[in-house]
């Protein structure tokens, strides 16, 4: 077998690996990685920092994939020396390794400008993983970090920075952020986004030295002005990692130069990935680098294969929420240029076409990336574009949703990263029996590095398999149109605590009726206290904590736990009638008194003056908890329904949940208090207690689910809050129980509540107790207003 | 005709919270003051449609729901969005000046339209 030795175990290098594989070959391979890492997606790196990914989610092959495939991994080990004539590499060690055939995938390092301090402690690069864990280690809250470059790398890096806690600044020298892709207009929208995160910006600025005693503890800029900092990181470009294959004598210049089938000067060694240089250009990203490998897979093996003529470039920021998308040339300054573009600045979206003779030269599209694909394909095809000229900034008229996908003809490209095909799916569907994402992710790679493709993916599984099954997702509003399930991963990876950050960064800026209560809603699940509440966002009801009626009066209905009160309560309630005027006083339904037509002024001093604390009638919370008499009085009941119900709603008041939540808790199966239509019911029978969720008897009615029978009242009430949280944290803005377990199935609620791990339950639990310890009675807002004119009408100052 | 006078002071900008509404008693009229990221801008604050106090609805983009029916006004011209009725409301001129927000009560206008704006 002839020898074959890989030098570099990155993405090229492996990919192209992955590709000799496919073809008939005896070879015996060797790969060297001076990582000691296996090979992972550098793309991704980004998310790692910004905590989106952990480092095993980021891995492209495991060690079993090595193992397997029959390769040895020499990780860890550095190449230094390549012996043309005895055609042997030799690491650092000294130790050769002979081979018959040799690639180089020695990739790029990190470019560093020659500033003065570079060498300085806590000044890092970001280009590999161990930079990434270094980086993380020295993120710390609140310390500030400055990003020198703000390119694609740079831009990442200081998003995941910020979402460690940094202050972030970046510092660039050119006018426009990632002026390699984008026109100053683009520039100018891209820098609003960034700047919306929080990201401070500071450009045009020449980095003069780096200062500090030993530790980086700021920056000078060549105008004289410092900046403190306590971690620098430079991400200032790339360069070609060159030098094995300089001292090797092959032709280098500012890559290894390699011919159109990926060969050096020396026919025995080729050179893939973004340390070549291919009719004077480098590469930086990753689908060049994936044609390449196929190239050299082809052509080292013999087989006849296509050759590298160098494809058009595409990069995209991968920063969530701030789109940018750009391909092929941005120079519109070319005779005979064409440009058409579309801008809405209070959007944030601008489009930017760049054509000649009705060929596709580049694209810019920032805030909205939606035709990415199309584009992309245009530029790949040269398509003419004559046919196209009316509607070139906006999507043909969607007649079915997989049309697009039944359109595309079998050799277009879906993952435009590895370079999939359309055909290829589809026959990995049929050969492989594929029926899931993730086997699909398997067999053939797509989707597997940036993942904008995983909804075309989607759709041709769906297309191509009859009962492919698929978690429905419907999307919130169309002012953030992400599914629930999506935004709180958002909100939680991205650490967003205030609704109009997310509408900002997410969505059209704006909101509406719909989105912002439920933005609210998700944001105190999570963070509950811990964020930026906001009234506005709010509707009237969690305003002034009251239920607003026809007239714009409100309703006001005290806490009366378990239904229970007493003579003083009933007297306060009277004399708050009398004196407020209060036109109604009415039994509710649900065991407690409510105080009609009270008007908003008033309502700090009724709450002052009933003196009990808000029963939450107003919100989509915690209601009550409907009692009967159980074994203190009724000569029926078998289990103390009447405490365990006060003490039920003593849990579990003053939280927030989907809708609203009204609970029931009966002592004997006669059920007097209905609990079997309520969306926590306890009921009790000799010995235990049957805990039901789900039920209704309003719009619709339905009969809860038994969720477990319990022996003790405080396993039961154990239950009730693990399905509570359970709610919280996975029911939909305004989906009532009865409708969440209906979605989800009572055998799924089951196993992730009441029959879930130990260590599971605990963490629901203690999610729970967090929530309720920073929960608070809203009506103690009467003496600490939310706003001085929280309550009032504002009187004119003079007429 | 163009006097200062016209213009009443109402209150400090302060009272009315950053994408909120208030409602204000001036003379005869109920009015709602809304603050749209600083700039104020004031309407009638009884919805035509069953009378519910806009001044309590919830701000989106340029326009308020009313939190009785979700019947939608735009701020600036009064006209009801995407009803099935035409509504409007009267809008009054509204600025700024030395931190206080000043209305011009008896210069409101009503955009009467046949069709709903879309």
């Amino acid at each position: 077998m002839k020898q074959l030795v890989v030098v570099g175990n990155g993405m090229a290098g492996v990919a192209c690996v992955e590709q000799i594989l496919k073809q008939r070959h005896d070879f015996e391979i060797t790969i060297f990685g001076d990582e000691t890492h296996v090979n992972y997606n550098r793309i991704l790196l980004s998310m790692v920092l910004a905590g989106e990914k952990s480092a095993d989610d980021i891995v492209l092959n495991d060690i079993d994939w090595y193992r397997t495939n029959g390769i040895r991994a020499r990780l860890g080990v550095r190449i230094e020396n390549i012996d043309r004539n005895r055609r042997v590499v030799m690491d650092a060690e000294g130790r050769s390794t002979p081979f018959d055939s040799l690639i180089l995938a020695t990739g790029s390092s990190a470019f560093i400008p020659p500033i003065p301090g570079v060498e300085k402690k806590n000044v890092h690069v970001f280009r590999t993983l161990d930079d990434t864990r270094a980086l993380l280690e020295k993120a710390r809250k609140g310390s500030r970090a400055v990003v020198i470059g703000g390119g694609l790398l740079g831009l990442e890096a200081a998003r995941g920075l910020q979402l460690r806690g940094c202050e972030v600044s970046v510092v660039h020298l050119m006018e426009t952020l990632m002026e390699r892709q984008l026109d100053p207009t683009g520039g100018a929208y891209l820098r609003r986004k960034i700047e919306s995160l929080g990201i401070r910006l500071i450009l045009p600025k020449q980095t003069q030295a780096l200062l500090g005693n030993g530790r980086v503890e700021g920056l000078r800029f060549a105008s004289g002005e410092e900046l403190e900092a306590d971690l620098v990181v430079i991400a200032a470009g790339i360069k070609p990692n060159v030098d094995l294959a300089r001292r090797a004598g092959l032709d280098v210049r500012r890559g290894i130069v390699v011919d159109d089938h990926m060969a050096t000067s020396d026919p025995r060694i080729h050179a893939v990935g973004e340390c070549t240089e291919h009719r004077g250009q480098t590469f930086g990203l990753v689908a060049p680098l994936m044609e390449q490998g196929k190239v050299l897979a082809a052509a080292i093996t013999g087989n006849d294969g296509p050759s590298f003529t160098g494809s058009a470039s595409a990069t995209k920021l991968k920063i969530m929420g701030v789109e940018i998308f750009s391909a092929g040339s941005i120079d519109d300054s070319a005779p005979g240029v064409d440009t058409v573009r579309y801008e809405d600045p209070s959007l944030g979206v601008y489009k930017k076409l760049l054509l000649k003779g009705n060929r596709l030269l580049g694209v810019i599209l920032v805030g909205d990336v939606s035709e990415e694909r199309r584009y992309t394909e245009w530029l790949r095809q040269e398509t003419n574009l004559a046919p196209h000229r009316q509607r070139l900034l906006f999507p043909p008229p969607a007649e079915d949703a997989g049309l697009e996908v039944a359109e595309m003809p079998d050799s277009e490209v879906i993952c435009g990263c590895n370079g999939v095909t359309k055909g290829t799916i589809i026959e990995a569907i049929h050969a492989s029996g594929i029926e899931t994402l993730s086997e699909l992710k398997k067999c053939t790679r797509a989707s597997t590095s940036c993942g904008s493709c995983t909804n075309l993916c989607e759709q041709l599984l769906r297309a191509v398999i009859p009962d492919f099954q698929e978690e429905t997702q419907s999307t919130l509003c169309s002012c953030v149109p992400f599914s629930y399930e999506r935004l709180r991963e958002i909100m939680r990876g991205q650490q967003l605590k205030s609704v109009q950050e997310v509408l900002n960064v997410y969505g059209n800026g704006k909101g509406c009726e719909v989105c912002k209560p439920a933005l609210s809603y998700m944001l105190d699940m999570l963070w509950c206290g811990d964020h930026e509440e906001d009234r506005s966002a709010r509707y009237i009801n969690d305003r002034v904590h009251a239920n607003i009626q026809k007239d714009g009066t409100f309703s006001v209905v005290p806490r009366m736990r378990g239904g229970v009160t007493s003579a003083d309560e009933l007297r306060r309630i009277a004399d708050v009638a009398d004196k407020y005027r209060i036109p109604m006083v009415k039994v509710t339904g649900s065991q407690r008194i409510d105080l009609l037509g009270v008007k908003k002024a008033d309502l700090p001093r009724v709450w002052a003056d009933l003196g009990m604390p808000s029963g939450q009638a107003y919100s989509k919370g915690v209601r009550m908890v409907k009692t009967c008499v159980g074994t203190e009085f009724c000569r029926f009941g078998v289990q103390d329904s009447t405490r365990a119900g006060i003490e039920l709603e003593q849990r579990l008041e003053n939280l927030f949940t989907p809708h609203k939540v009204k609970m029931g808790a009966v002592g004997c199966p006669r059920n007097c208090a209905e609990a079997t239509v309520k969306d926590i019911g306890i009921i009790g029978q000799e010995g235990s207690w049957q805990i039901v969720v789900g039920g209704a008897a309003g719009k619709s009615v339905r009969k809860a689910d038994l969720l477990i029978t319990v022996e003790t009242t405080a396993l039961a009430l154990e239950a009730c809050e693990l399905f509570f949280q359970y709610y919280r944290e996975n029911g939909n803005y305004l989906e009532r129980t009865y409708d969440f377990v209906e979605r989800l199935g009572i055998e799924k609620v089951r196993k992730e509540t009441v029959y879930a791990t130990d260590s599971d339950k605990k963490k629901l639990l203690s999610r729970l107790r967090r929530s309720k310890a920073l929960s608070k009675d809203a009506w103690l807002e009467r003496e600490t207003p939310a706003h001085p004119t929280q309550f009032v009408q504002i009187e004119v100052m003079e007429r | 005709m163009s006097s200062n006078n016209r213009w009443i002071r109402v209150t400090a900008i302060e009272n009315v919270p950053l994408l909120e509404g208030r409602s204000v008693q001036i003379g005869r009229r109920e009015v709602a003051i809304f603050n749209l990221n600083g700039r104020f801008v004031t309407i009638d604050n009884q919805c035509p449609h069953k009378g519910g106090p806009l001044c309590d609805g919830i701000v989106s983009g340029t326009t308020v729901v009313c939190p009785l029916h979700g019947w939608r006004f735009d701020l600036d011209t009064g006209l009801a969005v995407r009803a099935s009725l035409p509504a409007c409301v009267t809008t009054f001129p509204t600025r700024v000046e030395d931190g206080l927000i000043l209305v011009d009560i008896d210069h409101g206008s009503r955009i009467e339209s046949e069709e709903t704006a879309a």
